[in-house]
């Protein structure tokens, strides 16, 4: 099939972007949408240009490595599917296709499809772990977890935090990314001790980062690659609640240390 | 102090208080709309109703004023909270999908703003009387009659009504995400109030835009 891509280029940091037109010819529908992109940049090679930037790792769904915007959605349109696993059938041959990177002040582009994600890791640093002295693992049976509890917290800890929730909130707010990694250690004992901290910094460090607010619009969860549900950040409003309350003042940030 | 910090100063606890806020507005608008279909009750009933109110001198005054702080608190972190969202993204998609957003959720803001020209109006219209020499030409104590006049400028109602879409619209989003908001959700919970947002917009609706209609149409005089 042949596609005309509308891909978002942009020198760096400083400079500013625009769409440029690049025809894919004779994509086979059995590749990937990384797959396509390599040969569109092999050929761009071939004519001397420079070749799109995009991120890529895995290429098998569990890295958290791609992105892009396709068409205005986040991984493209198939529902609970990396870019990397998205495949080239689920596209018509003829067909004009924006590929732009994820847009939030919060996650600025570096180059081309590129964007700098360090804001998720600080997020994730400002609370996303249990501290625990290491040493034997202890019985597995010591520490007895009900399976409902265990799904739920599994539902969360699928998150890859790539970005796909900011990048598709009309608000540029990773709420689905901060309420998976917050919910998935509130549920479980072995998150209790840093409960109200957690929280209270990982909510903190999502404001400083400049990010938006949730409006409950939840492009979010219709974009999330690992579909993940609103319903965490129910449970990471009632965490916060609670916390704010709880929580005494001086207290707040001493985590990771 | 930490607490207020933490509530006013933060995204997700300045939402609680537009939820809370807006709930709170809500339980206002549905006890007016209770009030206000008395005009279908006949001019004594309603007459009477409005005298009752304003009989309540001090604690009338205490609840605008409360009603009034609400209002301010919801509108204030609302406008503050879609600022930093329109912050968060200077740079637009130029090819932006929507998937799950739906309309009423995309102009809370625009709703919300006409509402706000409404209630300025609506207030000078018949609370302080310096809108329409129609209803001031009616003396304060016959309300029904202020009513009547009022409503019998076609241009007037239709105002009311396009204002009452909004609302409807505002609610019909608003309702529903206060309780996400508030982190009520819960599979038992869940049937009930996400319909709830779009049953209290048609209630509110159709209630008040039944009143100047009817008016227009004849029905009451
Ligand atoms: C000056 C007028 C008003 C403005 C500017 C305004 C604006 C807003 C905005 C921007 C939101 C947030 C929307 C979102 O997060 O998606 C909101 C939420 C809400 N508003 Fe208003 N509003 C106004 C009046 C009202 C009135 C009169 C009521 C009730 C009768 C009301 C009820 C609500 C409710 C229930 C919410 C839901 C809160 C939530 O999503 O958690 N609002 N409003
Ligand atoms: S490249 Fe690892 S998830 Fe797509």
């Amino acid at each position: 099939m042949d596609l005309t891509l509308h891909v978002w280029r942009q020198k760096n940091s400083k400079s500013d972007g625009h769409m440029e037109i690049v025809e894919a010819k004779d994509v086979s529908e059995h590749s990937s949408f990384l797959e396509m992109l390599d040969v569109v940049n092999e050929n761009l090679l071939g004519q001397g240009k420079e070749p799109i930037a995009f991120d890529h790792d895995c290429r098998e769904g569990i890295c958290g490595a791609c992105s892009l915007v396709i068409n205005g959605e986040p991984h493209g349109p198939e529902y609970g599917t990396t870019t990397c696993q998205l495949h080239m059938r689920s596209f018509k041959s003829g067909q004009h296709v924006y590929i732009e990177p994820w847009r939030a002040r919060a996650l600025p582009v570096l180059k081309d499809l590129i964007v700098d994600r360090t804001s998720f890791d600080r997020i994730q640093q400002a609370g996303g772990f249990v501290s625990s002295n290491t040493g034997s693992p202890q019985d597995a049976n010591a520490l007895p977890i009900p399976k409902p509890d265990a799904d739920k917290a599994f539902d969360a800890a699928v998150c890859i935090g790539c970005g796909a929730c900011a990048a598709a909130c009309k608000n540029a707010s990773p709420m689905l990314f901060v309420a998976a990694k917050v919910s998935q250690l509130a549920i479980l004992p072995q998150g209790k001790p840093e409960r109200e901290r957690r929280v209270l910094a990982m909510v903190d460090q999502m404001k400083k980062e400049g990010f938006g607010n949730c409006t409950n619009q939840y492009e979010c969860e219709a974009a999330c690659p690992k579909e993940i549900s609103v319903e965490h950040i129910a449970r990471m409003n009632r965490e916060y609640f609670r916390a704010a309350i709880l929580e005494e003042p001086e207290k707040q940030g001493h985590g990771g240390d | 102090m930490a607490l207020c910090d933490r509530i006013i100063g933060n995204g997700v606890g300045a939402k609680a208080v537009v939820a809370i806020t807006g709930l709170m507005l809500t339980g206002f608008v549905m006890a007016h709309l209770s009030g206000n279909l008395l005009v279908f009750a006949g001019p004594e009933a309603f007459n009477k109703y409005a005298a009752g109110l304003k009989s309540l001198g001090g604690i009338l005054w205490v609840a605008r004023l409360g009603l009034l702080g609400i209002f301010i608190l919801h509108l204030g972190l609302a406008i503050r909270l879609n600022l930093e969202n329109k912050a968060a993204r200077p740079q637009k998609y130029v090819n932006e999908a929507t998937m799950e957003a739906t309309f009423a959720s995309r102009y809370m803001v625009q709703t919300g703003l006409l509402l706000f020209a409404f209630i300025i109006y609506h207030l000078a219209h018949y609370t302080f009387r310096v809108a329409s020499d129609d209803v001031n030409a009616v003396p304060a104590e016959d309300v029904y009659g202020m009513v009547i006049a009022g409503f019998s400028n076609p241009i007037v109602s239709g105002f009311y009504v396009l204002a009452m879409a909004a609302l409807a619209m505002h609610l019909k989003h608003g309702v529903s995400s206060a309780f996400q908001s508030l982190g009520i959700y819960h599979p038992n919970l869940n049937v009930v109030t996400q319909k709830l947002g779009p049953i209290i917009a048609a209630i509110v609706f159709v209630g008040f835009a039944s009143i100047p209609v009817s008016v227009l149409m004849g029905c009451i005089k």
